[in-house]
């Protein structure tokens, strides 16, 4: 069972891990990871993420499928929030459920690592004393993240 | 065809999408950003440093080698910060 979805709403990351478990009895592991909004310190009021809505939905479907034929995973859920995410609040969720632990770690590790590299989606940062504004520069942390796989 | 911008290359553009019509001899994504820049400072400003600017044809990831032929939309964006 797959479900993706692009939402401005916030998520429930237990009413998604009862949902995944829908997906058949076999599953022995469920990996989740839930990213959120950083304060940096108690600088940052908010994140505005921008996002190319025809293109994200694409780029996620693409990311999901390979992580399905990568790994025998039995579930995959990726949420992506956008709009105004205020600091303490959840960007973005990942639940992979597979039989065994080592494929539901991988899978959901790869489509985190896809996710920030490929689908389209900017974060812009609002900081508390609002006087300025800037986009969050990529990484090459990031990018070496996503290149691990590549080789592997 | 449409063009469609994103994060800070729409803020220096002042724009997050148009219609152009580039001449024949325009072929690759590449050109395109260098015919683009000739059409005022504020795309010069957004293009100034190519190796930054990422490129969608129809929604899909490419080079700044790649061939416009058949395409309908293309997209320009900063390396992507999701997740």
């Amino acid at each position: 069972m797959r479900k993706t979805r692009i939402q401005a709403e916030d998520f429930d990351l237990s009413a998604e891990t009862a949902a995944i478990r829908q997906s058949g009895d076999d599953i022995g592991a469920l990996a989740s990871f839930v990213g959120l909004c950083r304060s940096e310190s108690g600088q940052l009021q908010a994140l505005e993420l921008e996002h190319y809505p025809a293109m994200a939905e694409a780029e996620i479907a693409n990311i999901a499928e390979q992580a399905e034929q990568r790994w025998p995973v039995l579930g995959l859920t990726i949420i992506h929030r956008y709009g105004r995410i205020a600091a303490g609040e959840q960007i973005v969720l990942v639940i992979a459920a597979a039989r065994h632990r080592a494929e539901a770690f991988a899978a959901a590790a790869f489509v985190m690592d896809y996710l920030k590299t490929r689908a389209p989606f900017w974060k812009k940062q609002h900081r508390l004393d609002g006087t300025t504004t800037d986009w969050v520069a990529a990484t090459d942390h990031d990018e070496a993240s996503q290149r691990r796989w590549v080789s592997s | 065809m449409k063009a469609v911008y994103f994060a800070w290359v729409r803020e220096r553009i002042g724009k997050s999408e148009e219609t152009i019509v580039p001449p024949a001899e325009i072929t690759t994504t590449g050109d395109l950003i260098g015919w683009l820049c000739g059409r005022g400072e504020e795309y010069a400003y957004a293009f100034e440093n190519p190796k930054l600017i990422r490129i969608a044809l129809d929604r899909a990831h490419v080079g700044h080698d790649a061939s416009l032929a058949g395409a309908s939309e293309i997209a320009f964006f900063p390396p992507m910060t999701g997740g």
